[in-house]
C-alpha cells in the first residue's frame, strides 16, 4: 500500500497538463550518473494482515511490563498513564497537525502548549517554560548553553550524582563549543559541598544539581544554589516532576533554570523514547531560552488567541545566532503532560508522589532486613534507592526474571566501584504483593 | 518616506544628529518600514565605548532582527530607556521619540569618520533604489 | 477562545482514581526532611469528563492532515497511516523499559537493526545512528562527528559552507559544533553557485551542508561537480535529507558523493508530526565516519542483537537511551507497507502532484524558477505584492477554505515566497480544489485586497496580533491575572 490516490488515468491527464509524457521525465533534472539503476535491497512489501503478524512477532520477543513487574528506574519510570490521556492524544486533530506556525489554524495545539508551559511553571516554581525539548538529557545540555550565553563564563560544574547518561550528553555537547565540564565528586551518594566550594571560581557559569539525584537521594538544593549565587554562577536543577508533588520546587530554593525528563507525565516507557524534555527559567532569562514559546495575544476583534512568540530567538529567523538549533520538539509529549497534570490535579499528583515514596521505603526496609543486604546510602530518598547485596546483580536479576519480575539497575555498569549494587525504583503501580514477591525471591537466593 | 535634511545618514540605515561633540542615533523611517512593527530593542550599557561600525544594538520585529551599528566611534552617554516599554516608538517617531542612544564623540581625533556619513539627498536616492 | 484549564474545575474534584496505600506508611513528614517539603501545589482540580471535553474541544480548533489539505513546503505533511499507530501501541513495544536486559528486548533491538539496514539502503550509506530525536539533532550529531574526524586527522578546519537557501537549522547546528558559517549564493538556475563555492571551499572549510533537492524544490544538477570540489579540497559533503521524499527509489545520497546525511522520519517516513514533534532524525554515514557514531549502536552476533558501546572513537551520547523508539517503529512499518515499489511510487506521485500545481498556477503567481520541480514548487507573491497584497494575506485567506497555508517567506532568497509541497497522498481532486481556490485568491488580490488583509474570516479567531504577543509577553497563566 502506498497511500497515494492518483489513478493511472489521472496521472496521464496530469502529465499532459505539465507537458510531459511519462513519470520518468519528471526526474530529468537528476543526472544520469546518479540515477538509481538497480533495485534496492529492501524487504518485500507486506499487506496489513501480514504487517500485523510481523510486528506482533517482534513484540512477542520482548518481555513487557504488561506481563512482568518492573522495578527499574534510572531516569525512566513505570508511572500510570490514564486511559483518558491515551484517548485524547490519539485524536488526529492533535497528532497529525504540524508545528503551529499558522496560528489561526492551530489554536488548539497553541492553547494546549500555553497550558503546558503554565503547568511547568506551576510545578517548578519558575516563571517561563518553553514548549518542550527532546528529553531530560538534551534539556540539561541546552540549559548549560543557556547559562553560558547569560554570563559568558566557560565552565560548567556538574554533580557526579547526575544521571550518567546526562553527564555523557553534556560532555558531547560542551565539546562542540570548547566549554569545560568539571564533575563534582559525591560523598556517600550526595554532592560534597566542601568539594563544590573548591571547584567554584570566576570561570564557573553554572552548577548543575539533580534533585533527587540518580541514587534517589535528596541533595542540598538551597545551599548549592546559594554557593553558586555568591560565586556569580547560575544554578541549574534537574528534577523528577513526580517528586514535585511533595518536594519544594526549585524556584523556592534558588535555582535559576530547571530542566527534567517529563516521561513520567503521561508518556509511558516506550523503550526510552519519545519522552519529554522540559526547561523553565526565571523571567529575566526568557530571551535566552531555547526553542518555541507560545504566547497569549488578541485578534483584530479583541478576541483572545495564542501564537508562537519571541521567534527571533529561533533558528528559522536568527539562523547562526539562534539560542539553539532546535526546530521539531516533543509537542505531543508536552500535550500529554498537560493532560496528565489536568487529570491528576493537585490531589492526584501529591498522592502519586506519596505512593511512590511509601512503597519505595517499604521495599527498602524489607530488603534491608534480609541478611547480607543493606541500604547503600543511609540518606533520605524519594522513589529510588541503592542496595548492596551479597550476590552479583546479574544473578539476582536472572532469578527475578524467572519469577516474572524485572529487577533493578546494575550500578557497576556506570560506577565500577559499586560492585553488587542495585538501583531499585518503585512507582505507584507496584502493589504490596509484587513488592513482597521480590523480597521473597531475594531471600531464596 | 521621511528623510529630514538636517541629519546625516549611514548606508546601514542609521541616522545621526550632531549636537556639538554629542551625536544622537536612531534608525531611519525607511528602516522602520522595512522591519515592520518593532517589538524589542536591545541597547548597550551606559559608558560603553564603541568603535565605528561595531554593533550598537538590536532592533527586532516579529519575524526579523536588525543589527544597529555605531555610525561613529564614541562612548554611550544616554540610552533611550523608554523603548524598553514602548518599542513601537521606533515605528511611530523614528527621528524623535524613537531615538536609540547618544554618543560622545571625539570630533577632532576621529574627524575622518564623519566623511563616511552621507547626507539626506544621497540617502534618499540610495533608498529609492533599494525599494524600486 | 475557550477558557484555560486553570479557569475550570472546583476544589475537591478528581480526574483520576489511584489505589490506596497498601503498605505501612508513616507519612511524608516522617521520611522527608521538613525543609524539603512542598507547601503549596497550585494545580487545578478537575473531573475526567471535564478534562476530556476541554481537550476534545481544543483539538477541534486545529487543522490537521486527517482533516485538511496541508501543503507545507519542506515539512512533507503526508498521510499518517493508522496501522502504524495501532502497531506502535502494542504493549510489547510501549511497555519496555530502556534498561531491561538485552535478552528481554530482542524484538525491539531487531526492529532497530532492521530499520537501520533499510534506511541505509534507501540513502546509500554504510551505517546509521537512530539516536537523534529530530532533524536538527541529527545535524548536530553530524557536525560533532566531522569535528572529531578532522581533529583525528590533525586538520584545523573552522568553517562550514551553507547555501543561502538552506534551512535555519543548518547554520544553527554548525555554530553549536564550534564552526563559523560561510554562506554561498544560489545561482540563477536555483543551484549552488559553483564559482562561489570554489572560492570558499579551501583547507579551512570542513564541509558543505547541502539540502538536496534544495529548498527550492530543485535537484542540485551539478551535484557530482559539487561533490568533487568539496572532496578535492579535503572537505566532507553533508546532506540535509529533509526533502528525501522526492528521491525515494530514484537516487541515493551515497551515490551522489555525500559522506553523511540526516533523514526526517516524521517527514519522509510518515510518522506523525504531533503538533511539532516528536520526530526522528537518524544520521547515516559512509565508512570513514563510522568510528565517530554516537553510542550505542545496535549490532548482531549470531542470532542475538545487542547494544554496542564499544566504539572508542565515538563522539559519545547525543541523548539518553536509544532514540525515539516509537517513531522508529512507525517508520519501519511504513517501509514494510510500501516496499521498494511503493516508495518509488510515493516519490513519483509527490513530484507529479507538485508539478501539476506548478503547471496550473504559473499563470496566476510568479514562478521564480521556470522548470520542472521535484516534491515542492516555489511561487513568489510578488505580483500580488504590487497590488498591496502580501503572501501572508494569501496564506491567511486559504484558511477560510479549510486548507492549511503553504510554508511562507521561506526560502529567504525568494521574495514573498510560497512554498507548496502537496505530497503523494493527496488526490487530483484535492489538488484541483486547491488550484481553484488559489486562482480565486489571485482574483481577489486584484479586486478586493481588503478582503485578504482581513483574512481569515471564518477561523476560530481572526488575524492574531503577533506584535502584541511579543511586546506584552504572556507565556504562562497566573492566578492573579
Amino acid at each position: 500500500m502506498d497511500y497515494s490516490g492518483n489513478t493511472p488515468l489521472q496521472q496521464k491527464k496530469m502529465l499532459a497538463e505539465i507537458g510531459l509524457r511519462s513519470l520518468d521525465e519528471l526526474f530529468q533534472s537528476i543526472p544520469e550518473g546518479v540515477k538509481l539503476k538497480s533495485s534496492l535491497n529492501l524487504p518485500k512489501q507486506l499487506s496489513e494482515i501480514e504487517l500485523v503478524r510481523e510486528l506482533k512477532d517482534l513484540a512477542d520477543k520482548n518481555k513487557s511490563t504488561s506481563d512482568y513487574s518492573l522495578f527499574l528506574g534510572g531516569g525512566y519510570y513505570d508511572h500510570f498513564v490514564p486511559s483518558a490521556l491515551k484517548y485524547l492524544i490519539g485524536r488526529p486533530e492533535f497528532y497529525t497537525a504540524y508545528t503551529p506556525y499558522q496560528a489561526e489554524a492551530s489554536q488548539g495545539i497553541l492553547q494546549a502548549i500555553y497550558e503546558y508551559q503554565t503547568f511547568i511553571t506551576l510545578l517548578t516554581g519558575m516563571e517561563v517554560s518553553n514548549a518542550s525539548l527532546y528529553d531530560g538529557a538534551t534539556a540539561l545540555a541546552e540549559a548549560a548553553f543557556m547559562a553560558v550565553r547569560i554570563n559568558k563564563r566557560n565552565t560548567i560544574l556538574a554533580a557526579q550524582t547526575l544521571h550518567p547518561e546526562y553527564l555523557a550528553v553534556l560532555k558531547t555537547y560542551l565539546a562542540g563549543l570548547d566549554l569545560t565540564l568539571r564533575v563534582i565528586p559525591h560523598n556517600e551518594g550526595k554532592v560534597d559541598l566542601k568539594e563544590l566550594k573548591n571547584y567554584l571560581n570566576k570561570d564557573v557559569s553554572a552548577v548543575i544539581l539533580p534533585q533527587p539525584n540518580f541514587f534517589g537521594i535528596f541533595e542540598e538544593g538551597e545551599k548549592t544554589a546559594s554557593l553558586a549565587r555568591k560565586n556569580g554562577s547560575l544554578c541549574i536543577a534537574s528534577v523528577d516532576p513526580i517528586s514535585l508533588g511533595i518536594i519544594s520546587p526549585p524556584g523556592k530554593w534558588g535555582a535559576d533554570i530547571v530542566v527534567g525528563e517529563g516521561q513520567a507525565l503521561g508518556s509511558g516507557l516506550n523503550f526510552g523514547g519519545p519522552g519529554l524534555g522540559f526547561i523553565a527559567c526565571r523571567m529575566e532569562f526568557m530571551r535566552k531560552i531555547p526553542g518555541r514559546l507560545a504566547g497569549k495575544t488578541r485578534d483584530e476583534r479583541g478576541k483572545t488567541g495564542y501564537v508562537l512568540t519571541l521567534q527571533t530567538r529561533e533558528q528559522h529567523i536568527r539562523r547562526e545566532k539562534a539560542t539553539s538549533n532546535i526546530c521539531s520538539n516533543h509537542a505531543l509529549s508536552a500535550l500529554a503532560a498537560a493532560i496528565y497534570l489536568s487529570l491528576l490535579g493537585k490531589n492526584g499528583l501529591r498522592k502519586t508522589a506519596e505512593l511512590c515514596l511509601g512503597k519505595a521505603h517499604y521495599l527498602s526496609e524489607k530488603i534491608a532486613e534480609i541478611p547480607g543486604y543493606e541500604l547503600k546510602f543511609q540518606k533520605p530518598f524519594f522513589k529510588e534507592f541503592v542496595i548492596s547485596s551479597p550476590h552479583p546483580v546479574s544473578k539476582i536479576n536472572r532469578k527475578l526474571l524467572e519469577n516474572k519480575i524485572i529487577g533493578g539497575l546494575d550500578l557497576e555498569r556506570f560506577y565500577p566501584v559499586f560492585k553488587n549494587c542495585m538501583l531499585l525504583a518503585v512507582t505507584e503501580k507496584r502493589t504490596k504483593e509484587e513488592i513482597d514477591k521480590l523480597v521473597k525471591v531475594l531471600k531464596s537466593l | 518616506m521621511l528623510v529630514p535634511k538636517d541629519l546625516k545618514y549611514t548606508t546601514s540605515h542609521e541616522w545621526v544628529k550632531l549636537e556639538g561633540d554629542v551625536v544622537r542615533v536612531g534608525i531611519t523611517d525607511y528602516a522602520q518600514q522595512e522591519l515592520g512593527e518593532v517589538v524589542f530593542v536591545e541597547l548597550p550599557d551606559l559608558e560603553t565605548y564603541l568603535e565605528q561600525s561595531s554593533g550598537l544594538g538590536i532592533v527586532e520585529s516579529v519575524k526579523s532582527v536588525s543589527e544597529i551599528y555605531a555610525p561613529l566611534s564614541g562612548q554611550i552617554i544616554e540610552v533611550n530607556n523608554e523603548l524598553a516599554n514602548n518599542p513601537q516608538l521606533v515605528n511611530q517617531d523614528p527621528y524623535g521619540q524613537g531615538w536609540l542612544v547618544a554618543l560622545k564623540v571625539d570630533l577632532k581625533g576621529d574627524r575622518h569618520e564623519l566623511d563616511s556619513l552621507i547626507d539626506s539627498e544621497e540617502y534618499q536616492s540610495r533608498s529609492d533604489g533599494a525599494t524600486a | 477562545m475557550s477558557k484555560l484549564i486553570f479557569e475550570k474545575g472546583a476544589c475537591g474534584r478528581n480526574g483520576i482514581s489511584l489505589p490506596e496505600m497498601d503498605v505501612p506508611f508513616q507519612g511524608v513528614g516522617g521520611l522527608i526532611p521538613k525543609n524539603l517539603l512542598r507547601k503549596e501545589l497550585p494545580l487545578p482540580e478537575l473531573s475526567e469528563p471535564e478534562v476530556v471535553r476541554h481537550y476534545t474541544n481544543l483539538s477541534k480548533l486545529n487543522f490537521s492532515v486527517d482533516g485538511n489539505f496541508y501543503p507545507l513546503g519542506s515539512c512533507t505533511m503526508k498521510y499518517n497511516p493508522k496501522i502504524n499507530e495501532e502497531l506502535a501501541a502494542l504493549p510489547g513495544f510501549t511497555q519496555l523499559h530502556p534498561y531491561q536486559g538485552e535478552e528481554s528486548v530482542q524484538g525491539a533491538l531487531e526492529l532497530m537493526y532492521n530499520l537501520e539496514k533499510n534506511l541505509s539502503e534507501i540513502v546509500g550509506m554504510e551505517r546509521m545512528t537512530l539516536q537523534p530525536a529530530a532533524g536538527a539533532h541529527g545535524e548536530l550529531t553530524g557536525i560533532l562527528m566531522l569535528r572529531a574526524f578532522f581533529k583525528d586527522k590533525g586538520e584545523s578546519r573552522k568553517k562550514i559552507i551553507i547555501p543561502d537557501a538552506s534551512h535555519g537549522t543548518n547554520p544553527a547546528s554548525a555554530v553549536l559544533g564550534g564552526f563559523e558559517i560561510v554562506e554561498v549564493a544560489t545561482d540563477n538556475s536555483g543551484g549552488i553557485d559553483i564559482e562561489a563555492l570554489k572560492k570558499v571551499m579551501n583547507e579551512e572549510a570542513a564541509c558543505l551542508m547541502l539540502t538536496n533537492p534544495s529548498t527550492l524544490g530543485l535537484f542540485e544538477e551539478n551535484i557530482l561537480e559539487v561533490s568533487s570540489i568539496v572532496h578535492k579540497a579535503g572537505g566532507l559533503l553533508y546532506g540535509d535529507g529533509a526533502n528525501l521524499n522526492a528521491l525515494l527509489g530514484k537516487a541515493r545520497f551515497g551515490d551522489m558523493g555525500f559522506d553523511l546525511v540526516h533523514l526526517n522520519l516524521h517527514k519522509t517516513f510518515a510518522a506523525p508530526h504531533g503538533g511539532g514533534g516528536p520526530g526522528g532524525g537518524p544520521l547515516g554515514v559512509k565508512k570513514q565516519l563510522i568510528p565517530y557514531l554516537p553510542v550505542p549502536l545496535v549490532d548482531r552476533q549470531g542470532g542475538r542483537f545487542f547494544l554496542n558501546y564499544d566504539l572508542p572513537g565515538s563522539i559519545g551520547r547525543m541523548r539518553s537511551f536509544y532514540g525515539n523508539f516509537l517513531v522508529m517503529l512507525k517508520a519501519y512499518v511504513y517501509i514494510l507497507s510500501l516496499g521498494e515499489e511503493g516508495l518509488r511510487k510515493a516519490a513519483e506521485n509527490a513530484v507529479l502532484n507538485a508539478n501539476y500545481l506548478r503547471a496550473k498556477l504559473k499563470d496566476y503567481y510568479e514562478l521564480p524558477y521556470k522548470k520542472i520541480c521535484l516534491h515542492e514548487v516555489i511561487f513568489s507573491g510578488s505580483r500580488q505584492k504590487a497590488k498591496g497584497v502580501r503572501t501572508l494575506d494569501i496564506a491567511k485567506r486559504l484558511i477560510d477554505f479549510g486548507m492549511h497555508p503553504p510554508t511562507i517567506y521561506f526560502p529567504l532568497n525568494v521574495p514573498e515566497a510560497l512554498m507548496i509541497e502537496p505530497t503523494e497522498t493527496e488526490t487530483k481532486e484535492t489538488l484541483d480544489y486547491f488550484i481553484e481556490i488559489m486562482k480565486r485568491i489571485a482574483g481577489e488580490a486584484e479586486e478586493n485586497p481588503q478582503l485578504l488583509h482581513q483574512a481569515p474570516h471564518n477561523a476560530p479567531v481572526g488575524r492574531l496580533d503577533e506584535a502584541k504577543a511579543a511586546r506584552e509577553i504572556d507565556v504562562a497563566w497566573q492566578a492573579s491575572g
